[in-house]
């Protein structure tokens, strides 16, 4: 019920990003989600793709150092309140999140969180009104 | 064994009487055998009898390479050359070769401590020894040579070169000892292997390694590969050659000579001799030498003395490992850095690669230094939190190892330079106003 997320690191360089999602880009891999977490000196590019395998693969070719972890992947409905529940019923568990990501338009809002503890995060989230989503759902 | 008990075990004050008688004869002979010691001492307003006890060398100029390139090739000299009976001479890569001559008695000198070396070893008359340094001008190979002979054991003047035939010759001349450079005796080991002959053919079991600095890793893999016990031997050729220090069974530093060679570890900035225990220059003094005398002659090798008597019954002090060359010093708001040091702190750790890159700048009139790694694949993160964990963890470790504080720069993969050997490891762009 969890999927891989693909963390590529990089120096603060003008145009690694770009470096990065144009070695995508040439190996056919479709990015879902993006997110970039930045330090004073280096950046962690965070990707939902659609083939994590190639992509982790083609990476290290082109000399990134990449690593894989596992997060959750949540739909939810995009109306107020819904993500406050869960984040309730997670807090309940008493798992902490290290870092989510979010994005909403039309129906549906996706969130990917990074908990402290994904089986527990799990549990959490069964008594909740949102679908989990797997590796499928972005392939 | 121990091949000289009265020498190898005598206690402190003894040793110390012994080192003062002998290191004012040895003045005594420089200042009237060598014009180039005589003219340095009279500056100083130095004779010999200003030599009362050891303690005194301190009051004694230093000799550097220079000075044997400046005085090429016998200017050093303190006995005619009609008692000069063994020229060797250093390759001389940088300028003039240093020449280094010897005496009957430096040769016979040389011999009893390469037969105390070996003896440190565990090898004895019964020992078949294929001495695989070169034989030539480089001290290695015939110092050795008549160390071993001088220990009544056989040896093989093997030489370097031709590994498939020296291989054949160790297993059917079923020798037990082995002397060369460490990076040599893991090519060996490599090759023995590929011939598929059995382990048991061979007789191996002492491997004598020196010439080159080396690591107890590469201890540990010769010992594994090769099925032997393996020791360190040291030395320079301006001193005497291989065996002016050697381990013993208990591995645990290198006994130097010393009622042959007096040892001081100075900084190599300020030229203050050190406090036991610090990392510095060795500083060599040949308290008996006649051909080629040396007075606190700069070796430039970093390391650390031990006065304590060993587990192995000698008192002789023991020396560390050779920890890097103090030519590529750096000075780090006033604390001196060596390349060598940073080095080894990232080999410790699993988490980087085995590349780093120094630089160094002055901000606001502070000294800055910048340690640039790669981080191992399988040690990369997607949180902030674990890289900069690890950045943490290297940067406490450097502080510990050298006293002051290093930013750390996690660099992306293959960015360092890879070139083994020479390769530039340090950017000084301090600029000096």
């Amino acid at each position: 019920m969890t999927i891989r997320q693909l963390s590529v690191f990089i120096e603060n360089k003008l145009g690694r990003i770009n470096e990065v999602t144009k070695i995508l880009a040439a190996n056919n891999i479709n990015m879902t989600a993006f997110s970039l977490a930045e330090s004073a000196d280096f950046g962690v590019l965070r990707l939902i793709v659609s083939d994590v395998n190639k992509a982790a693969e083609v990476l290290k070719e082109a000399r990134f150092g990449v690593s894989l972890a596992e997060v959750v992947a949540l739909s939810l409905p995009n109306t107020p309140g819904a993500l406050s529940k869960v984040m309730e019923s997670i807090a309940e568990k008493g798992v902490f999140i290290e870092y989510m990501y979010a994005f909403s338009q039309g129906d549906v809002a996706n969130v990917v969180i990074r908990p402290t503890d994904i089986s527990k995060c799990l549990e959490a989230l069964k008594t909740c009104d949102c679908q989990v989503l797997t590796e499928s759902s972005f392939a | 064994m121990i091949w000289n008990p009265t020498k190898e075990c005598m206690n402190a004050e003894d040793k110390r009487r012994l080192q003062g008688e002998r290191l004012r004869k040895a003045v005594d002979r420089v200042y009237h055998g060598v014009p180039f010691y005589r003219n340095k001492l009279q500056e100083r307003d130095l004779r010999p009898d200003s030599i009362s006890s050891i303690d005194d060398i301190t009051k004694l100029p230093f000799t550097t390479k220079q000075d044997l390139r400046d005085n090429y090739p016998y200017g050093l000299f303190a006995v005619p050359m009609s008692e000069i009976i063994r020229l060797h001479a250093s390759s001389g890569t940088t300028g003039n070769p240093t020449v280094v001559g010897y005496t009957r008695r430096d040769l016979a000198i040389w011999s009893e401590m390469i037969a105390r070396c070996l003896s440190a070893y565990g090898a004895d008359r019964n020992d078949i020894f294929s001495v695989a340094y070169g034989y030539g001008l480089f001290t290695g190979g015939l110092g050795l040579h008549y160390g071993v002979e001088h220990l009544g054991a056989t040896v093989i003047p093997m030489s370097s070169g031709n590994t498939a035939k020296h291989i054949q010759l160790i297993r059917d001349f079923g020798a037990t000892a082995l002397a060369c450079t460490p990076s040599y005796a893991l090519y060996l080991a490599e090759t023995m292997a590929k011939t598929g002959w059995p382990r048991d053919d061979f007789k191996l079991r002492i491997g004598i390694f020196g010439a080159e600095p080396w690591t107890e890793n590469m201890r540990k893999e010769i010992e594994a590969k090769m099925g032997v016990n393996a020791y360190n031997i040291y030395g320079l050729s301006e001193i005497m050659g291989p065996g002016v220090s050697h381990e013993c069974e208990c591995k645990c530093g290198s006994h130097i000579i010393d009622d042959h060679f007096y040892a001081e570890v100075i900084d190599p900035e300020t030229l203050e001799p050190l406090p036991y225990g610090e990392v510095g220059e060795l500083v060599l003094t040949t308290l008996t030498k006649e051909g080629l005398p040396m007075i606190r002659y700069r070796t430039k090798d970093l390391c650390s003395l031990n006065p304590e008597p060993c587990e192995c019954g000698r008192t002789s002090i023991r020396m560390s490992r050779i920890m890097g060359r103090s030519d590529d010093m750096l000075i780090i708001r006033g604390v001196n850095v060596f390349p060598s040091q940073i080095e080894s702190v990232i080999l410790e750790l699993e988490e980087f690669e085995p590349h780093y890159m120094i630089y160094v700048d002055r901000q606001n009139n502070l000294d800055m230094m910048e340690v640039h790694v790669e981080v191992r694949d399988g040690f990369y993160s997607d949180e902030i939190k674990v890289m900069m964990e690890l950045k943490k963890k290297l940067a406490a470790r450097l502080h510990s190892v050298l006293g002051i504080n290093a930013d750390i720069k996690l660099v992306e993969p293959y960015t360092l330079e890879r070139s083994e050997g020479k390769s530039k490891r340090v950017i000084d762009r301090r600029v000096l106003k």
